[in-house]
């Protein structure tokens, strides 16, 4: 695994990968929309919105698999110091806020028709907006010091400290028993879903998660990227007065150095 | 022990000499307290059924707002990189200095708390509990704002910062704290919000120590 933890590894294992990748995602997640929009049974009770449930759980798995990870990479950055574990951990955090927030919207539009009302504080619904607010405080925390090395090991530990709430969101539902219902997914006695769902719910759930690992990739990469043309610019690269000759070689070194020291 | 009791003493003859920083955080609570009757409207049934909630999430804000001179101005003028320095355990003296925060803060803050709950109107019963609640849920604040207090070191606009940080993480006790204090007023044992709020407490003293001394000697780097 350490191996793989050196950024020129990691550019070069994933450039492969991407294509793939993304292609898988795009059968998944329209095999999965063709299932939970068309293919699909209408609920008895809930008729159509019942449809909504294909993007709300999804974004929901997500939400708590993008915290789990984030935590994980940051105690992989606090324990091996690892470079890339930082920028995995920084790149994950506007994704995981942004499927938690998509949960939080369409768990509402789901609310309206069926509970008649908007929001409750539910302790499941609670639960996932401090969910939402952690990752918020993640982002503004690891921007807001001007030496981001700092920043990142500040958040890792804020990370770290937050992944408490994770199986708070899991378990609220059997803790407190309020609006939302149980969990009927993973529990222990199987699926409380019908198989007929539990098909699309599979798709949307899978495309889900390779499409958050193709952001994760593109993402790391641009950061990756970005260092690099730091770089240059710190070796003088750009600089008229240097002969491109000598430039090329300063930046190659820098570069290396830069490489290197991560 | 020695090094404990010796930044506790330290801690302490600070925040009593410089004097106004205790009475800011009370003032600040009862300040806060007295905004919700303009708000929500002087009708007493009202204001005695939001009290222990009002009163909880007062004590919050009070509590983080003086979050920032634990280890503020001791960074700013080096004292805290001794402090890291020192052959005495820095977890220890963490403990030391968020007991002296305990001491100038949360004490005080239970103190003004049942002089608020007779000015919203609450209920006699629920005295005794808020005051227990309190005394179990305001160190695991500061316990838990010290952790927050020291990942914001040099920051930029850290004050604005910590509260994002911190507050989600205070909700557990407020909802707890403020539960104890509505089981008392509906006339149910309180004891299980408040071997809750024991057992965060716990973990929080448990915990919190170390995460505050990894945040600090990060911020010593």
């Amino acid at each position: 695994m350490h191996r793989f933890a050196k950024p020129s590894v990691f550019l070069k294992f994933t450039a492969p990968i991407l294509p793939w990748l993304s292609v898988l995602t795009a059968i998944l997640i329209a095999a999965g929309l063709y299932f939970s929009l068309i293919g699909s049974p209408v609920d008895y009770q809930q008729g159509h919105t019942v449809r909504i449930m294909y993007i709300h759980v999804p974004a929901a798995w997500m939400g708590l698999f993008c915290y789990v990870g984030m935590a994980i990479c940051g105690a992989m950055s606090l324990i091996w110091k690892h470079p890339l574990a930082d920028i995995c951990a920084r790149a994950t955090a506007p994704v995981g806020a942004t499927f938690t927030a998509l949960c939080l919207i369409t768990g509402s539009l789901w609310g309206e028709p069926m509970w008649g009302t908007w929001w409750v504080w539910d302790a499941r619904l609670t639960s996932m907006l401090i969910l939402l607010f952690l990752y918020l405080g993640y982002m503004a925390l690891v921007n807001a010091f001007d030496d981001p090395e700092r920043g990142s090991k500040a958040g890792s530990a804020l990370a770290l400290v937050g992944a408490v709430n994770v199986p708070i969101v899991k378990f609220s539902v059997d803790w407190w028993n309020t609006l939302h219902q149980p969990a009927s997914i993973v529990r222990m006695d199987g699926p409380a879903v019908d198989p007929s769902m539990q098909l699309p719910l599979a798709l949307m759930i899978l495309g889900f998660t390779c499409y958050y690992f193709v952001l994760l990739i593109l993402r790391v990469r641009l950061e990756l990227n970005e260092r690099r043309i730091r770089a240059l610019h710190l070796s003088g690269m750009f600089d008229e007065t240097v002969t491109p000759a000598a430039a090329k070689d300063k930046a190659y070194e820098a570069g290396h150095n830069a490489e290197a020291k991560q | 022990m020695n090094g404990f009791l010796a930044i506790l003493r330290r801690d302490l003859s600070l925040a009593l000499r410089q004097g106004a920083d205790s009475v800011m955080v009370v003032a600040f609570f009862i300040v806060t307290t007295t905004l919700f009757p303009f708000g929500v409207g002087p009708e007493v049934n009202i204001l005695a059924r939001i009290a222990s909630g009002v009163i909880w999430v007062s004590a919050l804000l009070a509590a983080m707002l003086s979050l920032e001179r634990v280890f503020q101005a001791d960074y700013e003028d080096g004292s805290l990189e001794l402090l890291t320095l020192s052959p005495v355990s820095l977890e220890l003296l963490i403990l030391g200095k968020v007991l002296a925060h305990w001491l100038t803060t949360g004490l005080p803050l239970i103190i003004a708390a049942p002089l608020m709950a007779v000015m919203l109107n609450m209920d006699q019963d629920g005295f005794a509990i808020l005051m227990i609640a309190m005394l179990l849920g305001t160190p695991a604040l500061s316990l838990i704002g010290a952790i927050g207090a020291a990942l914001i070191l040099g920051a930029r606009r850290g004050g604005v910062l910590v509260s994002l940080l911190v507050l989600p993480l205070y909700i557990p006790v407020l909802i707890f704290g403020a539960g104890a204090v509505e089981a008392a007023l509906l006339g149910i044992s309180a004891t299980a919000q408040l071997q809750i709020m024991a057992a965060i407490l716990l973990l929080t003293l448990a915990a919190a120590p170390f995460a505050t001394a990894h945040a600090v000697r990060q911020a010593m780097e």
